[in-house]
């Protein structure tokens, strides 16, 4: 790519008024002399942040749960290890479907591609008799594949990707079904975690916690609860927050400080005028759709290692909650707009919320009600903030 | 600012029902303690409604507060946070069904580990539960339940019969039909169709069946779906009355079916006792200290208010060497009438 089209891009980014908020990196440095630069002091700076809203809601959220179920064992060290798994996984793919809004898109075949991702992973291993390692690669490349047509259909019918992906919802859903009934004869698939565990690299890289030596030590010191047996309460940093933490961090990088990053933005804003600037706007949206796929599919790695199964019904509704955790985290449904620091509190508002419930004594039937008003809360709590915060004094 | 009330509206909806629960519970001497049971049933699923009254009904016969949790859309990786979350929340005692024991045993470790006494029910095996360090499993052994039943048509003469299987992808379906065949004396693989659950389907193979076997005794439906398309099959054929006809669990369907004399028995799992007994026992064993199913049984079976709610629904457990177990409890002609009465709710 020439510098000219970067130089272009640039410049169509800054135009575009919805990514106001979003200095591209030239823009604190720019020339003193440039006319066209008006100085924004860092207050001002960060209130503009589209994540600012959903941080003052993540604070909310968290006074509530404090108000109602402090005494609960929600905040004790393995409460917070097991909402913040929930908060980890939903992370992991409402950064790629955050990514994907921001440029104009939707997935809506990410759940089932969660559900697919772990049967094209089963599957090889336990009736191939492929080593894991293969078959965990395979299951990766199987799915940035599927993620590819999807965003390849997408570009060429010029359908929108609403409809595209929910063809690939059903279609997804189905072959998971046809595979486990196929290979397995059941809609569950088990016996696959130990596999995992017997394999060095998927084990290394997926599977259990890390930092035992730090948490054993912690609870030898007595900083940390043990349990009657001697061993501390909670094992080890599960691997899920570190790869949540990874995925959410390069895509940051890669939004807010990098030339492609701009290019989502732009592409998101307004396909035409990016193209006539010379973005690749083809190119853009269907790397974010593989991105997607990737991030369904790690889910589905890191869930079938924790879990030791892999099923015909897992994700469901997953698509869902990763756009409604992008659009708690600010992200508009019409593109152009969003972060990924926001996508990532707005994964923690839903898995707190998700499992802080179950913490509270509220009835079991009363659940989605208490769970639709607290999301709605948080939303309007975001959008109150936000509006406050851009419209000045 | 209207969103502003709309807000307040909200927060005191959320606060309201926060509070409510804990206040209504917070009376009986045993309001400190509580309990929960977490089962896979998805909201959808409306055989576990039987299961959620009976855990509010014991709850109010030990006056302890009991919460039930699910994973709304049935997903047992959902489920397995959840027993993670009642490890957390320091319970006095988890229930818990085995519905898939790879992805629930290390979770259901972890409540163990804490010390906090655990009880299966429902899904899963005795065995199941002994390995995942629980003191007992309250369910329906099958392969019993399909032999109790083989028992009944042996003792009528019976030595056909076919089995109608709607979920053969299952292996504790085999093990019903194994134990029917055992008890006649015949093979099981012979006498089974795999009909599976579009009721269009299971009553062309039943009828197929049946006239390729015109000799045939006896039939074995192994649930609702399998037992309502065959009701009708037999109906059409001119055969009720004439096969003896057995199923397993309760529908309207089947509750009309016993009436009108086309089956003959259902074998009733009693789900409010999986429910009831279940959490009573955690309940027992906290506050006796003491993990001995044996004890807890007998203590339980002491118990007037339980003696009563037996009474009130017509419900019988089956007390063995094993400990005891929900199931096979028959419903006829006999005792349809009040297991009619309370359908849905307590049976």
């Amino acid at each position: 790519m020439s510098t000219t089209t970067s130089d272009m891009s640039m410049s169509v980014a800054k135009t575009i008024p919805s990514n106001a908020s979003l200095k591209p990196p030239s823009a604190n440095q720019a020339a003193p002399g440039d006319e066209r630069v008006r100085r924004i002091s860092p207050w001002r700076a960060l209130l503009n942040r589209p994540e600012l809203g959903s941080i003052a809601a993540t604070i909310l959220v968290f006074v509530f749960f404090g108000v109602f179920a402090g005494n609960s064992g929600m905040f004790n060290l393995d409460g917070i290890m097991n909402w913040s798994q929930v908060a980890a996984y939903l992370g992991i793919i409402a950064v790629g479907a955050c990514l994907l809004m921001i440029a104009g898109e939707f997935d809506l075949s990410l759940g089932s591609m969660i559900g697919f991702a772990g049967m094209v992973l089963a599957v090889p291993s336990m009736y191939f008799g492929w080593p894991m390692w293969l078959s965990m690669l395979f299951a990766f490349v199987v799915c940035m594949a599927l993620g590819w047509l999807n965003g390849y259909l997408v570009m060429r019918t010029k359908l929108p990707s609403f409809i595209v992906t929910l063809a690939f919802m059903f279609i997804l859903r189905g072959l998971t079904i046809v595979l486990s009934t196929q290979f397995a004869g059941s809609t569950i698939i088990s016996g696959v975690g130990d596999k995992i565990a017997q394999d060095p690299v998927t084990h290394a890289l997926f599977q259990g916690n890390t930092f035992q030596w730090l948490f054993t030590w912690l609870a030898h010191v007595g900083v940390i609860n043990q349990l009657p047996g001697g061993e501390p309460v909670v094992a080890g940093l599960p691997k899920v927050l570190l790869w949540w933490a990874a995925v959410a961090c390069s895509a940051g990088f890669v939004l807010s400080k990098t030339r492609f990053g701009n290019w989502i933005f732009t592409v998101g804003g307004d396909a035409n005028a990016a193209k006539n600037v010379g973005v690749p706007v083809r190119r853009v949206k269907i790397s974010l759709f593989v991105l997607t796929a990737f991030c369904a599919c790690l889910f589905a790695v890191l869930q079938v290692s924790d879990v030791g199964s892999a099923a015909s019904d897992r994700g469901l509704q997953k698509e869902f909650e990763a756009i409604i955790a992008a659009v708690i985290g600010g992200a508009l449904l019409t593109g152009g707009y969003g972060s990924v620091l926001g996508a990532c509190f707005g994964a923690l508002i839903f898995g707190i919320v998700q499992i802080g419930i179950s913490y509270t004594n509220v009835n079991s039937d009363w659940y989605r009600v208490v769970l639709g008003a607290m999301l709605l809360l948080a939303v309007l709590f975001n959008h109150y903030i936000r509006s406050r915060a851009t419209t000045g004094k | 600012m209207q969103l502003r009330k709309i807000s307040l509206c909200l927060a005191t909806l959320l606060a309201g029902m926060t509070l409510a629960p804990a206040l209504l519970a917070a009376d009986g001497p045993h309001a400190n303690e509580r309990y929960v049971m977490v089962s896979h049933g998805a909201d959808s699923d409306s055989w576990w409604n039987v299961i959620k009254n009976s855990v509010k009904q014991a709850s109010e016969d030990f006056g302890v507060p009991v919460d039930y949790r699910n994973p709304p859309n049935g997903d047992l990786a959902d489920m397995a946070r959840l027993l993670e979350q009642a490890a957390a929340r320091n319970y006095d005692g988890v229930a818990y069904d085995i519905a898939d024991y790879d992805v629930l045993s290390k979770p259901a470790a972890r409540i163990t580990a804490k010390g906090i006494p655990t009880v299966t029910f429902n899904s899963g095996t005795a065995e199941e539960s002994k390995k995942l360090g629980a003191i007992m499993h309250i369910g329906q052994p099958e392969y019993a339940a399909g032999k109790a039943a083989g028992d009944r048509a042996k003792a009528l003469g019976i030595k056909s019969f076919v089995c109608v299987n709607h979920y053969a992808t299952n292996q504790a379906s085999f093990q019903r039909c194994k134990g029917f065949a055992d008890a006649i004396g015949v093979d099981y693989k012979s006498s089974m169709i795999d009909s599976g659950m579009d009721p269009t389907v299971v009553g062309a193979k039943v009828t197929a069946y049946l006239r390729n076997h015109p000799t045939t005794q006896a039939i074995l439906a192994l649930g609702p779906n399998a037992a309502e398309p065959t009701v009708q099959v037999l109906k059409q054929m001119h055969l009720n009355g004439k096969i003896y006809f057995g199923t397993f669990d309760l529908s309207p369907g089947i509750i009309s079916g016993i009436k009108d004399g086309t089956i003959n028995f259902a074998i009733d799992q009693q789900p409010y006792l999986q429910g009831y007994m279940a959490v009573a026992s955690i309940v027992i064993a906290h506050e006796d200290k003491t993990t001995d199913k044996d004890k807890i049984i007998a203590t339980l079976k002491a118990n007037p208010k339980f003696q009563m709610r037996l009474k009130e629904y017509g419900l019988s457990p089956v007390y063995n060497a094993d400990g005891v177990s929900s199931g096979p409890a028959f419903v006829t002609k006999d005792n349809v009438a009040a297991v009619e009465k309370y359908a849905g709710q307590y049976r």
